[in-house]
C-alpha cells in the first residue's frame, strides 16, 4: 500500500516537473513550425539581414535587421546603464549597510521586480519621454531600472558566496574596507556578476509593453540615440492584431529569432554558472 | 656614497610608502642615513630593539566570555616565538591582537596594553592607523587563501594597496618576495597563471610572500601547515628559519614538535593565561610548571 502510494507521488512529480519541459517543447515547436516555412521562402538572409519593412506594400518587404539592431541597441544601453548601478547596489547590500538599512532597501529593491511593466511604461512616459524623447536613449533608461532587481539579487548572491577568508586576507594586509571590497572580493565574484549581466540581458531583450512605451517604435534601421527604434517584441505587439497571411507568418518568424537570442543567452547564463561550481 | 644616492632616489620613488623601499635597497641596513635624514623607521635600527612586541595586563572577552586574562608578555625581535596550548586556551586570540584582526569580531572588549614599538596600538593616544598597523604586521592564515587571481596579482595587491604603482618597482618586489619565501624557483614561469592552480603547500608559501611583499617588521602565523602535508610542512619550518634573520616571527602551532625544531622562544598558554614563557629549549626540557611539563609529556590536551 505504502509502496503504491511513494509510486503514486513519483508520477504526480514527474508529471509536475513534466508541464514545463512540455511548454518549451511546444512553444518552440509552435515557433519553429509557423516561422521557418516563411523565412525560407524568402531566403534567410534576405529576412534576417533585409533592412526595409514594408508589408503593406505590393510585393510586401520583409526585413527584420532594423528590430534586431533596435533590439540590441535598446538591451545594450540598458545594461550600460543597469549592470553599474545594479552592482554598486550590491556590494552596498552585502557589504556596506547596516542591518536596519538592509531591511529597507533589499524589499524596495525587490518590489521594483513586481512592478508590471505597463506601469514602467506610464512611469516613462511621464518621467523620461519629455527629457529624452521617444527614443533609444529612452528605453535604454527606463530598461536599466527594470533589470535592476535581476542584476542586484545575482550580484549580491555571487558577492555573499566569495569565501570570508579573501576579505579577511586582504585586512590582513593593511587594506581598508573598500579597498579589500573592490580589489579582491568584487574580482573573485566576477564570474557571478557577468552571470547577473547575462540575465538582465535576457530580460530586458524579451521586454515589451514599457518598451514599445516610449522607443518610438519606427521600423527602420536606428539612426541616433536620441530618435525611436521598434525591438523585435515591439514588431509583433504592434502589427499581429491585424496581420494576415505571409504578414503574419512574418510576426511569428519574428518571434523565433526572439527566441533564438533568449535560448543563446539562457545557454551563455548556465556555462557562466556551471563554471564557477 | 652611490648607495645613499640610489636609497634617496627611491624613497622619492616611493613616496608615501617609504617603508617599502627595502625591497628596492637590497642590503637592508645600506639605507639608513638616507632613512634617518627624513625620520623613518630604518631596520638595521630596528634589529638592535628587544622586544618586538611589549603586552602589558592584556585582558580581552568576547562577549561575557573572558578569554585573555592578564596577560604580561614581552615578544622578543628576530626570533620565532611559538605559542602553544590546547584549543581553546586563547593562542590564536592573542595572535589576533597584535594585528587587530579582532576588530571585526563583534562583542570583542580588550582592556590594556599592546606594545608595537613602544606605541600602545590600543591605546586613546594611537596616532596611527590600522591599515599602517597590518602593514608591520603582518599575517599568515591557518588554511591558504591566495586569491582568486594571478600570482602576480596575489603579491602585488599589498604593494599597491600601499600605493606603489610603478610596474617596474611592483615586478621587482614580487620577485624579491617570492625569493625570500622560497617559492620563486616553483612560480617564476607562471606568475602570470591563477594562483589557485597551485599545490596547498605552495598556496601557502605564496601567502607568506604576499605577506612579506609589504615589507613588515612582524609576521604573525596561525597554525600555518595544519591544513598541509608533511614534505609542505618541512618547507614552511625551513623557510622560517630564515625568515627570523629579518623579521620576528610569531607561529601558533597546535603540534609541539613544531615548535620545539623551529622556535627560539616558546609561551605556553592554558585557559587564557601564560603559564610559561621562555627559551624554547628550556621550556621542553626542564618545564618550570607542573601544568606545562603536564601538557608537553601529552599528559593532557
Amino acid at each position: 500500500m505504502n509502496d503504491k502510494l511513494e509510486r503514486g507521488m513519483g508520477a504526480i512529480f514527474f508529471l509536475s516537473a513534466a508541464a514545463s519541459i512540455l511548454a518549451v517543447a511546444l512553444i518552440c515547436f509552435f515557433l519553429l513550425v509557423n516561422g521557418l516555412p516563411m523565412i525560407f521562402r524568402s531566403g534567410p538572409l534576405t529576412f534576417l539581414l533585409g533592412k526595409e519593412w514594408s508589408p503593406a506594400d505590393i510585393p510586401p518587404v520583409f526585413g527584420i535587421l532594423p528590430m534586431i539592431a533596435g533590439s540590441i541597441y535598446i538591451t545594450f544601453g540598458a545594461i550600460i546603464i543597469g549592470l553599474p548601478v545594479g552592482v554598486l547596489t550590491a556590494v552596498y547590500l552585502a557589504h556596506v549597510c547596516p542591518k536596519r538599512i538592509y531591511g529597507m532597501v533589499k524589499p524596495g529593491v525587490d518590489l521594483l521586480a513586481g512592478i508590471p511593466s505597463v506601469v514602467y511604461g506610464f512611469f516613462g512616459m511621464a518621467a523620461i519621454v519629455p527629457y529624452t524623447g521617444n527614443s533609444i536613449l529612452s528605453a535604454c533608461i527606463l530598461l536599466g531600472i527594470m533589470i535592476l532587481p535581476t542584476v542586484v539579487a545575482i550580484a549580491e548572491s555571487a558577492l555573499r558566496a566569495v569565501p570570508e577568508q579573501y576579505y579577511r586576507g586582504a585586512l590582513a594586509l593593511g587594506a581598508g574596507h573598500y579597498r579589500a571590497v573592490f580589489g579582491v572580493v568584487l574580482p573573485a565574484a566576477r564570474s557571478g556578476v557577468l552571470a547577473a549581466a547575462v540575465l538582465g540581458i535576457g530580460r530586458a531583450i524579451g521586454e515589451t509593453m514599457a518598451v514599445i512605451m516610449v522607443a518610438g517604435n519606427q521600423a527602420r534601421m536606428p539612426v541616433s540615440w536620441l530618435k525611436g527604434a521598434r525591438t523585435l517584441t515591439a514588431n509583433i505587439v504592434i502589427e499581429m492584431g491585424y496581420a494576415a497571411e505571409q504578414h503574419r507568418e512574418a510576426l511569428i518568424a519574428t518571434g523565433a529569432v526572439l527566441l533564438v537570442f533568449i535560448l543563446i543567452i539562457n545557454l551563455t547564463f548556465s556555462a557562466l554558472t556551471r563554471r564557477k561550481a | 656614497m652611490n648607495c645613499f644616492a640610489i636609497n634617496d632616489l627611491n624613497n622619492l620613488r616611493y613616496g608615501a610608502s617609504p617603508a617599502l623601499m627595502r625591497h628596492t635597497a637590497g642590503d637592508a641596513g645600506s639605507g639608513c642615513a638616507a632613512q634617518r635624514r627624513l625620520g623613518l623607521d630604518c631596520p638595521a635600527l630596528r634589529s638592535k630593539k628587544m622586544n618586538c612586541f611589549e603586552i602589558s595586563d592584556l585582558n580581552l572577552y568576547y562577549g561575557d566570555f573572558h578569554a585573555l586574562k592578564d596577560i604580561n608578555l614581552n615578544i622578543a625581535a628576530k626570533n620565532v616565538t611559538a605559542f602553544i596550548g590546547p584549543s581553546g586556551c586563547g593562542k590564536s586570540t592573542l595572535l589576533r591582537t597584535l594585528n587587530r584582526m579582532n576588530d571585526l569580531v563583534e562583542g570583542c572588549v580588550i582592556q590594556g596594553c599592546v606594545r608595537l614599538d613602544g606605541e600602545d596600538i590600543y591605546g586613546p593616544g594611537w596616532r596611527g592607523d590600522i591599515s599602517h598597523l597590518r602593514r608591520r604586521v603582518g599575517m599568515v592564515f591557518q588554511k591558504p587563501n591566495p586569491f582568486p587571481m594571478t600570482v602576480y596579482d596575489n603579491i602585488a595587491f599589498g604593494p599597491r594597496t600601499h600605493g606603489v604603482r610603478r610596474r617596474y618597482d611592483i615586478d621587482i618586489i614580487v620577485e624579491n618576495s617570492l625569493k625570500d619565501a622560497a617559492i620563486w624557483g616553483e612560480v617564476k614561469d607562471r606568475l602570470r597563471q591563477s594562483a589557485l592552480g597551485l599545490s596547498g603547500g605552495q598556496q601557502q608559501r605564496l601567502c607568506i610572500a604576499r605577506a612579506l611583499a609589504v615589507a613588515p617588521e612582524v609576521l604573525l602565523l596561525d597554525e600555518p601547515t595544519s591544513a598541509l602535508d608533511p614534505i609542505s610542512t618541512g618547507k614552511i619550518e625551513e623557510l622560517l628559519l630564515t625568515l627570523r634573520e629579518k623579521y620576528s616571527v610569531i607561529i601558533v602551532t597546535h603540534n609541539m614538535q613544531q615548535a620545539a625544531r623551529i622556535s627560539d622562544k616558546t609561551v605556553f598558554f592554558l585557559l587564557g593565561e601564560v603559564i610559561e614563557h621562555g627559551d624554547t629549549e628550556s621550556l621542553f626540557t626542564r618545564p618550570s610548571h607542573k601544568r606545562t611539563e603536564d601538557y608537553i609529556t601529552g599528559r593532557f590536551g
